[in-house]
């Protein structure tokens, strides 16, 4: 019976999307307010039906009712509850229907946080997002429905994939798609300031926070794919620049560039026509992300055109989301008048760098993503874009980022002068350049080049960032008030710059001194890596609820003291049939080691990869650094006094 | 004891110590051949590369390339077989030529494309000389000032 609740929910929820997305809009264009006024309760209570249409889902699982044929194929009675409420995004139709909830959770927080905005503004907003959701919710309905039931009904499910009976896994996708989704917002107060001819700093300053919000989640959503894939897949990395992980990551660079843009446009007028359309370019990455991720294009170019509904509805949509935006750029554009005069030498400038940069990046990662795709459709043979051409291409363009980074606080809006911030900045070079030999001589070798530029790089932009963040605390009487004057935004931006030098040092110094062992071990057999040995004590089988496990059981010593014990498993899950890895991992602050079984071999004997992987965690703790100045941002008490805003009414 | 430990690894088949499954005794051969299995696609999975993955194909082709490098051949020998058999797909590094011009220059024309952009906006951007008030502004400059003050 809740297949059918949640069909009907479905069909409600899109006819109010259509509500939402017509007479918001027309109404604002023709000066109704009544029709201004559907948007927001449109946008409840459409929320309200997806959220009964999820929960339907939610209880189809929980029930095991496999006459519903999405539950059939992804979970199964065996399956724990926890993975089988999981399970309800743990594929295509369900995540799908996540992302249309998720974007009516951002709706009703526009209409919360948005009350005092104009009321044509409001609505232009809300119809954008009325319209998104209007071609998402088709979509699920003619291609992708969730609540579809299967005749006749099989008598047990055909389980969830195994790599995603996890707890990474789980919490994963709903961050990414709060991220992903969190966007449109975005979009949806560039469209409307386009379409009401009202781009100012109030915009500016009303679309900061929610992109804030997005980036956050998004940039969490990142962090957590990366530290599951690491854990989960039993390779030791941490990306591989796969396609999915690009279109999680293009949005990311994208939105990143738009914070920027976004404080120049704010503070001091900047840039507005370039905000709009990183606004327009970010929200379009999140949608191609979704096309690639879901349409199948990825797994094969034939694949998407043997089965060609799905990937044909998202892309016929993207063109209309991108092409209308872009149209509407293109007319309303020449009329964008930026008031902003600034020097060359000048803070604008410096984030018009950042932004050229991060953008280029973004776009190499698509160009690199969508190459092999193309040349093969086009027949003109199938090759690989992996890891070789994205660092090859990325490493060069984020060095002078982070460089930049390091000293573009210091220079003044508006004009800058190039004395004064050579005056704080004379050591930082050196002194940088000190640190990092100092560090890698110490504990690595010099001739390691990669390592030293580097670690001097992550001094340069901690020393560059904690001088600016001085040079601003030293203006009052004593330091103490100085750090209670600064703002909270202020505190972020310095958080998350030194995340990036955070993230920096795990990236070198876990690429070029990770040590990576295959060995044929019997039980008795000791490896040893560095200073650790690793003894193998034996295996044995284990019970899980829905697997059978073989579990190795590796002492690891160093000096004769035992550090821990690693309980690495060969799962083998009953229902699926498919084996797979569980790494066991002692985590560390500056080092993990790390083991995963390989193949049984003769005699009692496994072959077992061992890692030594130093610094590795850095890598996350930098990203939860930058989610942390994030939040700082966040809090900063500018975005709560609204009342001044031209565009809320008096 | 001590004694015992270096006599079994100087003999190398020891019971008690783990033997690499693919060892060298050239370092240099080692980074090599890790170099490349890393940088090697494993051709039946989704996306990993042969030093990932433990599929059975992903195994032969390791024992492919460490046969090889272990009796002297080059990368580019290496490579040569492999996209002999299985074409330039293999490859994660694309290899250069005219159909992947536009993948390798592309960054390149983009940020230069980026930069002369933002070069011409920056220029436009910078501040006009400010040009002397008209009389009529001058009267009300000094009819605002009278007022506030």
């Amino acid at each position: 019976m809740s297949a059918e609740i949640g069909q009907w929910c479905l069909i409600l929820a899109v006819l109010f999307a259509i509500a939402q997305g017509v007479f918001p809009l027309l109404g604002a264009a023709r000066g109704i307010p009544l029709w201004m006024s559907v948007g927001r309760a449109a946008g409840r209570a459409q929320f309200l039906f997806l959220a009964i249409a999820f929960g339907c889902l939610i209880d189809g699982f929980i029930a095991n009712d496999f006459s519903i044929l999405y539950v059939a194929s992804h979970s199964n009675s065996e399956l724990p509850l926890y993975y089988r409420v999981a399970a309800t995004w743990g594929a295509h139709e369900g995540s799908m229907l996540l992302w249309a909830l998720i974007l009516s959770v951002w709706t009703v927080a526009v209409t919360l946080f948005c009350r005092s905005l104009t009321l044509p503004f409001q609505a232009r907003v809300l119809g954008v997002m009325g319209l998104i959701s209007t071609g998402i919710l088709l979509f699920i309905l003619l291609t992708s429905n969730p609540f579809d039931r299967l005749v006749p009904m099989p008598p047990d499910g055909n389980d969830l994939n195994p790599l995603l009976q996890d707890f990474g896994m789980t919490i994963h996708p709903p961050m990414l798609y709060m991220g992903y989704v969190g966007l449109s917002v975005a979009f949806s107060f560039a469209i409307a300031a386009l379409l009401g001819g009202t781009l100012d700093s109030a915009w500016a300053r009303w679309s900061r926070p929610w992109t804030l919000v997005a980036w956050i989640f998004l940039t969490f959503g990142i962090v957590l794919g990366s530290w599951w894939a690491y854990y989960e897949l039993g390779w030791g990395g941490w990306w591989f620049w796969d396609p999915v992980e690009n279109a999680s990551f293009m949005p990311w660079l994208v939105a990143t560039a738009l914070l920027h843009s976004l404080a120049a446009t704010e503070k001091r007028g900047a840039f507005k026509a370039w905000t709009v359309l990183l606004a327009i370019f970010a929200f379009s990455l999140s949608l191609l992300g979704t096309f690639l991720v879901r349409s199948g294009v990825l797994t094969s170019v034939h694949a998407f055109a043997s089965d060609p509904a799905r990937g044909l509805f998202i892309l016929v949509f993207l063109a209309l989301v991108v092409g209308s935006s872009l149209l509407l750029y293109a007319l309303r554009a020449p009329s964008i008048r930026d008031s902003a005069h600034y020097a060359l030498i000048s803070r604008e400038n410096l984030l018009l760098m950042n932004n050229i940069l991060l953008v280029t990046a973004a776009a190499s990662i698509l160009l690199g993503t969508l190459y092999p795709l193309v040349l093969d459709a086009l027949q003109w043979g199938k090759i690989s874009v992996g890891p070789p051409y994205f660092s090859n291409v990325f490493a060069p363009l984020m060095a002078p980022v982070i460089l930049l980074a390091g000293i573009a606080p210091l220079f003044a809006w508006r004009e800058a002068s190039l004395a004064k911030v050579w005056g704080k900045i004379r050591w930082l070079a050196p002194a940088a350049l000190t640190l990092g030999i100092i560090t890698t001589a110490l504990f690595w070798e010099l001739k390691d080049i990669k390592v030293l530029a580097g670690l001097s790089m992550a001094f340069w932009l901690i020393g560059g960032t904690l001088l600016s963040l001085w040079s601003r605390v030293q203006l009052r009487s004593s330091v103490l008030e100085g750090l209670q004057s600064q703002s909270l935004s202020s505190y972020g931006m310095t958080i998350a710059h030194l995340g990036i030098a955070v993230f920096l040092v795990g990236l070198v110094l876990s690429d070029r001194h990770s040590v990576e062992k295959v060995v044929r071990l019997a039980p008795g057999d000791t490896a040893a890596i560095g200073r650790y040995d690793f003894i193998f004590k034996g295996i044995k089988t284990v019970d899980g609820p829905n697997f059978k496990a073989q579990e190795g059981l590796f002492e690891v010593r160093s000096e004769d003291q035992l550090i821990t014990e690693l309980k690495p498993q060969k799962r083998s899950y009953r229902v699926q049939r498919n084996t797979m890895t569980e790494a066991a991992i002692d985590p560390g602050v500056t080092r993990d080691l790390y083991v995963a079984l390989g193949e049984p071999l003769d005699a009692g004997a496994w072959s077992v990869r061992l890692y030594y992987k130093p610094f590795i965690r850095w890598i996350w703790f930098g990203g939860l650094f930058m989610m942390m100045g994030g939040l700082l941002a966040l809090l900063d008490r500018r975005y709560r006094r609204h009342k001044m805003d031209p565009l809320v009414t008096a | 004891m001590k004694t015992l430990i270096l006599l079994l690894t100087l003999t190398g088949s020891s019971a008690l110590f783990a033997t690499e499954i693919r060892s060298f005794a050239d370092p240099d051969k080692a980074a090599r051949y890790d170099r490349l299995i890393g940088e090697l696609r494993c051709l039946v999975c989704q996306n990993q590369s042969l030093a990932d993955s433990d599929a059975d194909l992903a195994q032969d082709l390791r024992n492919e390339v460490y046969e090889m490098i272990a009796a002297g051949q080059s990368d580019a020998e290496a490579i040569r077989f492999l996209t002999d058999r299985y074409g330039d797909f293999v490859l994660y590094r694309p290899p250069i030529k005219p159909t992947t011009f536009l993948l390798w220059g592309g960054p390149l024309l983009i940020l230069l494309f980026g930069g002369v952009m933002a070069w011409r906006y920056a220029r436009q951007r910078k501040p006009q000389p400010l040009s002397p008030l008209s009389e009529a502004d001058q009267d009300t400059l000094e009819r605002l000032k009278k007022t506030s003050g």
